[in-house]
């Protein structure tokens, strides 16, 4: 998955200034920022939902999943009935069997007839991010997946997306969670402002942080991480 | 169109899963229509009314020296108001102020002998009494037209009774016959017989004398025929302007046909607009709108779904309420195909003003209230009829009520129920112009969502 130059304006603002990154197939990608960076915006893009006002987007052959930060799903149907509904409207030969697959997937097979708004916000996310998988797609993207979920259910969420990564499934996830970003990314895409401050590894975002931001070194990285956003004035 | 029939296929499966939702969706709009109909096809019930009559019993009213029969007031009056009869005023005053009654009408002792008095020297004022309770303007008013139509009554069936009196004297002047004079009968030999008996005598008379008895029945001859145009005059007098009525424009069905229209219209569109629009903003409100449009199915596609989903389920209910108003009313079953007609370009142009509505909000119940504000006024103003208000409030009335479809849906509906209603074109083609300016309005609302 490619973008160069991403622009994208609403009014007078300028949301995303000439974005622009690059991820391998099976890669785990991490975008990074504070609130109003301009995360949303540039998953939207690459999903397609918004277009950009200036660059391009390149995308693999296969199909790019999008998860949105919301479930995006219905609460009054079933776990299965959700699934079985994505699979007809992807147009799915065998809906049923692309529906029991992403049971398995999910691990709610037993819970399959349940209507989803019973279920926690961890295996509706769950659900969520299963549709997105439904296409198949060769990058499935991510907003803010682990919002609202507890330790224990963000840990199998993220072994169940470090499982896609393991499959060859490139992963583009945002967070504001500098720490999850540091575990989870194989890579990490810093973004303040609508401004791209870093593109790499995650043990380099660390030496670029104590490197700039000296003062926070010695504090937690949060911490430092922050102090870094100050010191490139954001 | 397979997505289309997979979405229509998940919004049953949604209503189904919210049997009070959607119970409350059918059933509301029915419970409200029902009601609209019966106020609009039954008149007011008559009001109760206190009524004391403090007037001596066989107290007549008097025409030169004679009683006249009784002119039977009490029970004129009681045919138009249901008469709660009361023994004094106190009682009278109570029940006014208790509001129980909504005027109470007094009846003094005095009436009979003043009305007598107005064929003497020295006339009175004959009057009667109405005690009301004015606690609102509405019910002031309602009163005061009320108790005038009454008196207005009870003054005319007098005139009438002593025109009749007049009437029966003239008629015995003319005619001849016999008159009753306490308790003795004495004849009278009229006008007509008196100038036949004239003529016959003249020519046994002297010739010297004949001028002067022609000059006398002659007299009585034009005295009969000028008598004889007086009685119909004096009938007139109790009720000199009679009434034709003529139509000149409009066509309109019986009033119990026009209120299953209007019930079932109501119904229609509760249903409709209601429905759509709810589940249009539902995709929003569970964030599916952008999943499902990122390919899945286009944003015509999604409103085309909405508006046939709020069609078919408008089309079951609204058919299976006038299929049980038959019950009461004769529907000719015989124009059910326009029955169909009206229901499905109503509900179409509806379901498109839903849409439009469904995609201009958010949250569902914002949306609900969007709908209920926009129209229940609508419906209303829908029924207000030319001549009820100011033109220059009827003609804002009828832009405002032709910019959405409840009007010429309620015209169209009216017409595939009854042939005696308007014509059902002009509506269908209202409708249509309405569907595809609403369904544009709708796909302009959705892209502008789209790109916030």
């Amino acid at each position: 998955m490619r973008a160069e130059g991403i622009v994208k304006r609403f009014g007078d603002r300028e949301a995303l200034k000439g974005v622009g990154f690059e991820a391998g197939a099976g890669e785990l990608v991490a975008i990074i920022g504070p609130n109003g960076a301009g995360k949303t915006t540039l998953l939207s893009i690459l999903a397609g939902i918004a277009k950009p006002d200036a660059g391009e987007v390149g995308s693999p052959d296969g199909a790019v999943g999008w998860v949105p930060q919301q479930a995006a799903l219905y609460r009054r149907l079933t776990v299965e009935e959700n699934l079985l509904l994505f699979a007809r409207l992807e147009g799915h030969e065998d809906p049923r069997g692309s529906a029991e697959e992403m049971l398995e997937l999910t691990g709610l097979r037993e819970r399959r007839e349940e209507i989803v708004a019973r279920l926690s916000g961890g295996n509706q996310q769950r659900i969520n991010i299963a549709i997105g998988l439904l296409s198949r797609p060769a990058v499935l993207l991510l907003d803010e997946p682990s919002v609202g979920l507890d330790p224990r259910q963000r840990a199998r969420l993220w072994e169940f997306v470090s499982g896609l990564a393991g499959r060859g499934t490139t992963v583009i996830f945002s967070t504001h969670d500098i720490q999850e970003a540091e575990r989870y990314g194989g890579r990490v895409l810093v973004l303040a402002d609508g401004e791209s401050l870093f593109d790499g590894a995650a043990e380099e975002l660390r030496e670029v942080v104590r490197l700039e931001a000296p003062g926070a070194a010695d504090r937690d990285f949060e911490t430092a991480f922050v102090a870094y956003l100050q010191h490139r004035g954001h | 169109m397979g997505g289309v029939r997979w979405l229509l296929l998940k919004d049953l499966q949604i209503l189904r899963r919210s049997p009070l939702q959607a119970v409350l969706l059918v059933a509301y709009p029915i419970l409200i229509a029902v009601l609209v109909g019966f106020a609009i096809s039954r008149g007011p019930e008559d009001p109760r009314v206190a009524f004391l009559n403090e007037v001596p019993q066989d107290t007549r009213i008097n025409v030169g020296g004679q009683e006249l029969p009784e002119a039977n007031v009490k029970e004129r009056i009681c045919q138009r108001v249901e008469c709660v009869f009361v023994d004094d005023r106190e009682e009278a005053v109570d029940r006014v102020e208790s509001g129980d009654v909504l005027a109470a009408l007094v009846l003094p002792s005095d009436l009979v002998s003043k009305i007598n008095s107005l064929s003497t020297l020295t006339p009175g004022v004959p009057e009667v009494e109405v005690l009301v309770n004015e606690e609102n303007a509405v019910k002031a008013e309602l009163v005061d037209d009320r108790i005038t139509t009454l008196l207005a009554q009870a003054n005319l069936a007098i005139a009438r009774r002593i025109g009749a009196e007049g009437g029966r004297y003239l008629g015995l002047l003319v005619e001849g016959g016999e008159f009753e004079v306490l308790g003795e009968a004495i004849p009278i030999l009229g006008l007509r017989t008196s100038a036949r008996i004239l003529e016959q005598v003249t020519p046994a008379l002297p010739p010297a004398l004949r001028p002067s008895l022609e000059e006398v029945t002659e007299f009585a001859a034009r005295a009969r025929d000028n008598l004889d145009v007086a009685k119909p005059l004096i009938d007139r007098l109790t009720q000199p302007i009679a009434v034709e009525k003529v139509t000149v424009g409009g066509k309109s069905p019986p009033l119990e046909i026009f209120a299953i229209a209007v019930a079932a219209t109501l119904t229609l569109a509760f249903v409709v607009v209601l429905l759509v629009a709810g589940s249009l903003a539902l995709e929003r409100e569970e964030n599916a709108f952008a999943r499902l449009t990122r390919g899945l199915v286009s944003n015509a596609g999604l409103l085309g779904e909405k508006i046939l989903l709020g069609v078919a389920v408008g089309l079951v209910v609204t058919l299976l309420m006038l299929l049980g108003m038959r019950l009461f009313v004769p529907l000719e079953l015989g124009r059910v195909g326009l029955w169909l007609v009206a229901i499905l370009a109503s509900g179409a142009a509806l379901g498109a003003a839903g849409a439009a509505l469904g995609a201009a909000a958010r949250e569902v119940r914002a949306v609900s209230l969007l709908a209920f504000m926009v129209t229940l006024p609508v419906a209303f103003l829908s029924l207000v009829p030319s001549g009820a208000v100011g033109p220059a409030v009827f003609d804002s009335i009828r832009v405002l009520t032709a910019l959405f479809p409840f009007k010429p849906a309620l015209e169209a509906i009216t017409a595939a129920l009854d042939e005696a209603g308007p014509g059902i074109g002009g509506p269908l083609l209202h409708l249509a112009i309405l569907f595809f300016a609403y369904a544009t309005l709708a796909r302009l609302a959705l892209k502008r969502f789209a790109a916030v």
